[in-house]
């Protein structure tokens, strides 16, 4: 397929607009349900009327290519960013109206926001505990369990700034699971964690999908989304171009075709002569 | 290749002027003053040749001494201000070590202070054009005295950057570098008056100084001028062997942090030790109250307006000290009250985009402006009572008592209370945590300013009650408006802090995202 720069209604878009509009039409409660969020900066529209329903108990992919308006989404979605239209309900609580209630309910780990790093990676994780109003014996066996199971118990007295990009990301994803969130939102989790770590931070969500919760998590890989994920969501220029279950919006090709033909650009070249050595 | 670094930088420049028109014209104006401090460099130097021969060597030696040692400080001062040409980024290009230390020593020689300084050290020409010998000695001396000070500030940054650890490092100088610029006037006027009384001491300096590694190039041409040729050939050595003493230890350092990176691992403490979050209630405010609480003690921004307290007292006794110290020092309290009470005004600035991992938990308002406040009164108020009682307990006049505590209690609470309200409207741009102090700090406008200033203001009107009082009080001796004061102070401060702490946490809820928004968009936080 030719390189698309503007991606017109091919008959795969056509089909992709029957998918989206397939979850609308479930039943059933929603952990997450987005309704014609909007947002702009500046002249550029970063989030275009997007609405999707993300079912209780499904681990939810959200993909896309960069710029694509994924974290300015789930930033809309869990109370970091105001929309300028639309809203976000979380187990049917208006995240914008009942921000307490609802933010109870979330587990997020938000891509671009730091930590405070001049605490310990202990520290940190209890700091959270106790934002939520666990009790202290609550927070310190959790604390443990989480450092255990990130594979950090030996950094667990190092201050956060000296921790590498990946335990940076895993204290993280501590401090988003310590107060046991029924929804967990996860903005780009494994980049630069290392293959061991990711896994076991995989089984563990995978775990929890399967002890109820719901997880949304937006990813750049598409082999980790069709491996890990029941759900997926592709966005692309702020808009919603298919949602649906994996198999479904695939369509029998692999996810990261599908992707590709869905957002476009993709160049089929050998790349220039120079770098080839033989 | 080096030609292609000393492009780079020029480049480098251009681009970061070429952004902004404004940073053009402040350009315009460093470079105009750079220029008029030039000139008035060469003047000095060609109506020096007039004079006799020791009082121009004196000169030219010790200013020459004093530009060395300020090139091999300034890296300690200014770490990451300029990493254009940080050895760190060159280190993926084949380049050779050398090549390296050339490229970077003409890049320093090229910068603006190092052009100041080459073309002051050639001006040096017209003081010693009246006699023949310096002539020749200036042509051998002049660029071995420019390199050795680019040289030495390369090796000294290099040997710093290699230092415990590096972050530790850095951070504990750019706190205790602001010691001596809070005190920079008594240091000024002490070391004038010290001169002024001992010209005996800097006669004898002198020619000590041409004999040590930093003023040895410097004083070549004076000694060929005074005909003492062995003299000038000795120190002429002293110097070569300077330069190549730096070089090869620039060589070791840089050598050694290429190939082993800056490591950052600082302490760590054992798990399970959590300090004092294992001891407050639960619940957002306690939350917020120790994690604020932390960052007092280990953010370096915080530390140093810590820093800055205990030199309150030092700087009123200082310019009290032809009058009445004591009575300057009694008002150390309210004056402390109020530098640091006003700290917590860029509070959430601080926290960056981290203030986002607070708004992800739908902590109230209310309950952060209540952690934020105890963390700050948990340092401060010590601190205001120590600089209450102590001149109060030395002076005896205790009937003064009152009126003091009053006064600074008042200032302090009342600060909290417009801050906790201005807070939460309004984030400025602020140097990250581990940043230099002295880094441009981008996106910062004069509006900002403004708003500070005019905190400050809205703090000094609400506490003015209590300090009118007081300060009447104090100088009628009064124990009567004393007491007054006290009770202005305490029922006052109280009332601002109660009421800024309600207003400002029911504006935080709302106006949460919106100051994280402001925050990502400022790429420093």
């Amino acid at each position: 397929m030719p390189p698309t720069p503007t991606p017109t209604p091919t008959p795969s878009a056509a089909t992709a607009a029957a998918v989206a509009g397939d979850p609308a039409t479930h039943g059933g409660p929603a952990a997450l349900e987005l309704r014609g969020l909007h947002k702009r900066f500046g002249q550029k529209a970063a989030v275009a009327d997007l609405s999707l329903r993300v079912p209780v108990g499904s681990f939810y992919g959200l993909v896309g290519p960069n710029g694509a308006g994924k974290t300015t989404t789930l930033s809309m979605a869990t109370g970091l960013l105001v929309p300028d239209a639309g809203q976000a309900l979380v187990h049917g609580v208006d995240v914008w109206h009942d921000p307490v209630t609802a933010k109870g309910m979330l587990g997020n780990l938000a891509d671009g926001v730091k930590l405070f790093d001049r605490l310990t990676g202990e520290q940190l994780v209890t700091y959270n505990g106790l934002l939520f109003g666990l009790g202290h014996a609550e927070i310190a066996r959790r604390t443990a369990d989480l450092l255990a199971l990130m594979d950090m118990t030996d950094a667990a007295g190092t201050m956060v700034v000296d921790y590498s990009a990946g335990m940076t990301k895993k204290i993280a994803l501590a401090c988003a699971l310590v107060h046991a969130p029924r929804l967990l939102v996860l903005d780009e989790p494994f980049e630069s964690v290392d293959p061991v770590s990711a896994a076991n931070i995989q089984d563990i969500l995978k775990s929890y999908v399967a002890g109820g919760g719901t997880v949304i998590v937006s990813s750049h890989s598409m082999d980790l989304v069709q491996r890990m994920c029941d759900h997926v969501a592709i966005v692309a220029a702020g808009r919603l171009l298919v949602a649906g279950t994996v198999d479904d919006v695939r369509a029998g090709q692999s996810l990261q075709d599908r992707f590709v033909e869905l957002v476009g650009g993709r160049r089929h070249t050998e790349g220039p002569g120079w770098l080839r050595h033989s | 290749m080096v030609a292609t670094l000393l492009r780079l930088r020029f480049r480098v420049l251009g681009n970061q002027l070429a952004r902004s028109p404004w940073q053009l014209v402040g350009f315009i104006f460093g470079a105009m003053y750079g220029l008029v401090v030039l000139v008035g460099i060469v003047v000095g130097l060609v109506l020096l040749g007039f004079g006799e021969l020791p009082l121009a060597a004196g000169v030219v030696v010790v200013a020459g001494s004093l530009v060395t040692l300020g090139w091999a400080l300034v890296p300690l001062i200014a770490f990451g201000v300029d990493t254009t040409l940080d050895p760190e980024r060159l280190v993926v290009f084949p380049m050779s070590l050398s090549r390296m230390m050339v490229a970077l020593t003409l890049a320093g020689v090229c910068g603006i202070p190092g052009m100041i300084t080459s073309i002051a050290a050639l001006a040096t020409i017209a003081t010693w054009a009246h006699w023949p010998a310096a002539i020749i000695a200036w042509l051998v001396s002049t660029p071995l005295a420019v390199l050795t000070a680019v040289v030495a500030s390369r090796a000294v940054a290099s040997a710093a950057s290699g230092w415990g650890g590096g972050r530790r490092f850095r951070e504990l100088s750019g706190i205790l570098v602001f010691i001596p610029l809070i005190l920079a006037g008594p240091i000024i006027v002490g070391v004038a008056s010290g001169f002024a009384v001992n010209a005996d001491t800097l006669a004898a300096v002198v020619p000590v100084l041409g004999w040590t590694p930093l003023g040895a190039a410097w004083a070549v041409p004076a000694s060929a001028a005074a005909g003492d040729l062995p003299s000038a050939g000795a120190k002429l050595l002293i110097a070569l062997a300077t330069l190549a003493m730096l070089w090869l230890l620039w060589r070791a350092s840089l050598g050694r942090s290429l190939v082993r990176p800056r490591q950052t691992s600082g302490g760590a403490a054992r798990a399970g030790s959590i300090g004092s979050f294992g001891r407050v209630p639960t619940g957002a405010a306690g939350a917020i109250f120790v994690r604020a609480l932390t960052y007092w003690v280990r953010d370096p921004r915080y530390l140093r307006q810590l820093v800055g307290v205990p030199l309150v007292p030092v700087l009123l006794w200082f310019y009290a000290r032809d009058g009445d110290p004591m009575v300057a020092l009694t008002f150390s309290g309210p004056i402390i009250a109020m530098v640091i009470g006003i700290v917590v005004w860029a509070d959430i600035s601080y926290d960056g985009t981290a203030f986002g991992m607070e708004l992800i938990t739908g902590a109230t308002g209310r309950a952060d402006r209540i952690g934020r406040i105890l963390a700050a009164a948990a340092v401060a108020l010590p601190l205001v009572l120590l600089a209450v009682v102590l001149p109060v307990a030395v002076s005896g006049e205790w009937e003064q008592f009152p009126g003091i505590l009053g006064m600074s209690i008042g200032v302090l609470f009342t600060c909290y209370g417009v801050c906790a309200v201005t807070s939460a409207q309004v984030v400025i741009p602020v140097a990250a945590a581990g940043d230099n102090p002295f880094k441009r700090v981008p996106g910062t406008t004069f509006l900002q300013g403004m708003a500070f200033l005019g905190v400050w203001l809205v703090a000094l009107v609400l506490s003015a009650p209590a300090v009118i009082v007081g300060v009447i009080g104090y100088f009628t001796q009064n124990p009567t408006l004393s007491w007054i004061s006290c009770a202005l102070g305490f029922v006052l401060g109280s009332a601002v802090l109660v009421s800024g702490i309600l207003v400002g946490g029911s504006l935080l809820d709302r106006s949460g995202p919106v100051l994280l928004a402001r925050l990502t968009a400022m790429r420093n936080a």
